[in-house]
């Protein structure tokens, strides 16, 4: 128990980098697949991975204000609506700061001509509204993801991605 | 799959830290429509603050508290989750509200692949489409997107599929005619057009004749068509090869105007075949 009592400590101690630092629980179901295309193994761990690493991209370009910092993972509206969300947290002097604390992630869709995939996902989240260095409030979040990915040179890449409630 | 105990006391730690700033709830509806205008009932007096925050958008307002505060038309429109506070001096109230899609399409995406391909194959041809609303939000309400393949002098195929999660698929038969077909995916009064290239496959069969000309023989094809009836596109190589004893010659010669001809030296019980691709023709032994 001593023990326990003190990780508590020193977690609560480290606050904000224990906070970053943590990663999501993740859980992948078997795919749900409409469509004749097949789904090879490695193209959906591929595909699910890029995704995963797509919300730390998002999560630092948001927090950073930072659009550059989608470049890698994200294209099309996904990457516009995203930038323009940095462009007004910036004028309006403001940063967001989004952790997301688990995934339930399963493929729905390859398209037959292999050029989209689209995945739901019911993941958890909060997030940190902060002004000026001071948090504003912090809300958790459900809601579930729709998402489409399309290839790019070297890996997958978000072009939609849209919440809904759970 | 990687939750631990540390995670979950450093989520414990961030909520204290979170909730301690906040003392209020706001008022305000739990679902809009994209564009929509909706209304926030707030607590409280004097000059506040709104922030609505979502990856998709993010909007900052200068508010008074205690009233109503209206968020106007046109104002939140992407699709998604959205954080709501508005805070004061004093303190912080909290709510959120989900954006849906408007359900009228607008826009869609359509990808037709390939864009080139033999006749007379079967599910050869697929389309794809993604359905929006006017401000770009999938619409994952199914909906039904009708697709179309016309090709003239084949009987247009059409199918109904019902959009799932916003998407929607579909297979066709390429015409047994060669032309270009229009490929067509539809959903309400939205359509997208693409254009797909069918042409002819593979040679049906290849029949070639053979008359003597001086110490030469003169050999062409009758027009190579293929299985469906059309006529090979020029350019398509034809091999002619004349085998006599251990000797053997080949020429090849792409089709002009649907036939192709060559001469070869004329041997008395030379044999002489001819090919293009993996089609074999007729064989002609010279006997003169």
């Amino acid at each position: 128990m001593r023990t326990r009592d003190l990780i508590l400590v020193m977690v609560l101690a480290t606050g904000c980098s224990a906070f970053a630092a943590d990663e999501p629980t993740v859980h992948v179901q078997q795919p749900h697949l409409q469509g004749p295309r097949e789904l090879q193994e490695q193209t959906a761990k591929a595909v699910v991975q890029d995704y995963l690493d797509s919300w730390k991209s998002m999560g630092k370009a948001l927090d950073q204000n930072s659009p550059d910092l989608l470049d890698r993972d994200f294209v099309g509206a996904a990457k516009d609506k995203l930038a323009a969300t940095i462009k007004q947290q910036k004028a309006a002097g403001v940063r967001t700061t989004y952790r997301d604390r688990s995934h339930d992630v399963q493929i729905l869709f390859y398209s037959p001509e292999g050029l989209s995939i689209q995945l739901a996902d019911d993941v958890e989240y909060d997030v940190q509204l902060t002004a000026g260095g001071k948090s504003l409030g912090t809300q958790q979040v459900k809601a579930r993801y729709i998402v489409v990915l399309t290839p790019s040179e070297v890996r997958w890449r978000v072009r939609i991605f849209q919440s809904e409630a759970q | 799959m990687r939750a631990g105990f540390p995670i979950l006391l450093a989520s414990l730690a961030f909520g204290i830290g979170s909730a301690l700033g906040q003392s209020g709830d706001l008022t305000l509806p739990k679902r809009i429509q994209a564009g929509a205008a909706f209304s926030i009932q707030s607590a409280g007096s004097g000059k506040g603050t709104l922030y609505i925050a979502g990856p998709g958008q993010f909007i900052k307002q200068d508010v008074q508290l205690g009233g109503t505060i209206e968020v106007a038309t046109g104002a939140l429109y992407n699709a998604g989750n959205y954080s709501v506070w508005v805070t004061s001096d004093s303190s912080t109230q909290a709510g959120s509200v989900e954006v849906v899609s408007a359900q009228k399409p607008a826009d869609l995406t359509f990808i037709a692949k390939p864009s080139r391909l033999p006749v007379a194959l079967h599910n050869a041809i697929t389309g794809t489409s993604y359905v929006f609303d006017a401000y770009g939000n999938l619409i994952t309400k199914p909906m039904q997107i009708s697709f179309q393949l016309t090709n003239q002098g084949s009987a247009p195929q059409t199918r109904t599929v019902e959009t799932r999660n916003g998407a929607a698929w579909t297979q066709m038969d390429s015409a047994t005619r060669e032309g270009k077909a229009q490929f067509i995916a539809k959903v309400g009064d939205i359509s997208s057009t693409r254009i797909v290239g069918e042409v002819p496959g593979d040679p049906c069969n290849i029949k070639m004749s053979a008359k003597a000309a001086g110490n030469k023989i003169q050999i062409v094809t009758e027009p190579v068509k293929d299985c469906s009836g059309n006529a090979i596109s020029d350019g398509t190589i034809v091999t002619f090869t004349e085998t006599y004893g251990d000797m053997k010659s080949t020429v090849d010669v792409p089709l002009k105007k649907g036939i192709a001809s060559v001469e070869m030296p004329a041997r008395r019980g030379a044999t002489v075949s001819v090919a293009s691709g993996v089609v074999l023709g007729n064989q002609i032994r010279w006997a003169q």
